[in-house]
C-alpha cells in the first residue's frame, strides 16, 4: 500500500517521540491500543498553570499510519489548551495525512490517546484541588 | 445460509477445536480444489473450487490463531469484539505491552536474540494463561468476560509475530 508523502515525512522523521515524567502533576499520560491491528500508543502532554500544552512526547508502536498520526498530534497539541486538544477530531488527522479508508483506524487511535491524557491530567488536577 | 468456518472443517463451533483436524480439513480442501484437478473443468467450476481454496485459506488462518478464533466465535453470538472505534484496554495491560515492545527495541539495537527468545518465552507463557482462562469463559458462557481475554490475545500474537520478524532479521 502506498503511504502519502506526509505519512512517510513523519514516519521517517517522527517528532517528539519519548516521554515525559509521568509523575509530575502537571503531565497526563494517555495509553490506549487498537486490537484491530495491536497498535499501542503513548501520548504524554505537559501542560502549565494556565491549561496550555507546552510540550508532547508519544511512543507508538504500529504502522506507518499510526506512527504518522501520533507524531502529528504531538506538532499540533503545543500552544493549544486542553480543551481545544479534547475537540480535536481524527478526521482531521486523517484529512491531513491523507489516510486512505483501510488506515482511518489510526487516526482513531491518535484521538483516543489524545482524549486520554487530556482526561489523566483533569483527573490528577481535581486530585490535586481537593488534597490542597 | 453460508457456511461458518467451523462448519467448513466439520468442527463443532467452540473454542477448544482439535487443531490437527483443522490442520488436516484444511489440507483436504486444498488439495480437492487445487488448480491442477480443474485444467479441464469449465470456467464455472474452475471459478466455484478457486473461491472455495480462498475461503478456507481465511477461515483456516482465522481459527488457527487463537485471538481470531475468540473473535469470530463471538461474533457467531453476535458480539463484535474488535470494533476500531473502541481503543480502550485496562491500563495495566498496555503498560505491560509498551514494556514489552521497548525490550524488544532495546534486544534489536544489541542484536541481542537470546533476550528476545527470552522475551518471546515469557510472553507466550502469559498468552498460554490468557488462552486457558479464554476457554474456561466460553465454556460458562461468560462472554464479557471472554470478549476481554480475546482482545489481549490479539495483541500478544501481534507481538509474538513481531519478535519473531525481528529475530529473523537479525539472523539474516
Amino acid at each position: 500500500m502506498a503511504y502519502s508523502d506526509k505519512v512517510l515525512d513523519h514516519y521517517e522523521n517522527p517528532r517528539n517521540v519519548g516521554s515525559l515524567d509521568k509523575n509530575d502533576p502537571n503531565v497526563g499520560t494517555g495509553m490506549v491500543g487498537a486490537p484491530a491491528c495491536g497498535d499501542v500508543m503513548k501520548l504524554m502532554i505537559k501542560v502549565d498553570d494556565n491549561g496550555i500544552i507546552e510540550d508532547a512526547k508519544f511512543k507508538t508502536y504500529g504502522c506507518g499510519s499510526a506512527i504518522a498520526s501520533s507524531s502529528l498530534v504531538t506538532e499540533w497539541l503545543k500552544g493549544r489548551t486542553i480543551e481545544q486538544a479534547y475537540a480535536i477530531k481524527n478526521s482531521e488527522i486523517a484529512e491531513e495525512l491523507a489516510l486512505p479508508p483501510v488506515k482511518i483506524h489510526c487516526s482513531v487511535l491518535a484521538e483516543d490517546a489524545i482524549k486520554a491524557a487530556v482526561s489523566d491530567i483533569k483527573a490528577k488536577q481535581q486530585a490535586a484541588k481537593e488534597a490542597a | 445460509m453460508s457456511l461458518n468456518y467451523f462448519d467448513l472443517f466439520g468442527l463443532i463451533p467452540t473454542f477448544d477445536i482439535d487443531l490437527t483436524a483443522l490442520e488436516a480439513n484444511f489440507r483436504k480442501i486444498q488439495s480437492d480444489n487445487h488448480p491442477d484437478r480443474f485444467v479441464t473443468a469449465t470456467a464455472s467450476e474452475k471459478l466455484t473450487s478457486m473461491q472455495t481454496a480462498t475461503l478456507a485459506n481465511e477461515a483456516y488462518q482465522t481459527l488457527k490463531s487463537p485471538g481470531l478464533r475468540g473473535s469470530y466465535l463471538l461474533g457467531l453470538s453476535g458480539i463484535i469484539a474488535v470494533d476500531e472505534k473502541n481503543n480502550q484496554m485496562p491500563a495495566d495491560f498496555l503498560m505491560q505491552q509498551m514494556e514489552w515492545r521497548e525490550a524488544v527495541e532495546d534486544a534489536e539495537n544489541a542484536r541481542n536474540i537470546s533476550a528476545l527468545e527470552n522475551l518471546l518465552e515469557t510472553i507466550a507463557s502469559e498468552a498460554k494463561q490468557l488462552q486457558s482462562g479464554l476457554s474456561n469463559q466460553f465454556k460458562q458462557n461468560k462472554l464479557a468476560d471472554a470478549t476481554d481475554s480475546t482482545r489481549k490475545l490479539i495483541f500478544m500474537d501481534k507481538v509474538r509475530a513481531d519478535i519473531i520478524k525481528v529475530i529473523e532479521k537479525l539472523e539474516d
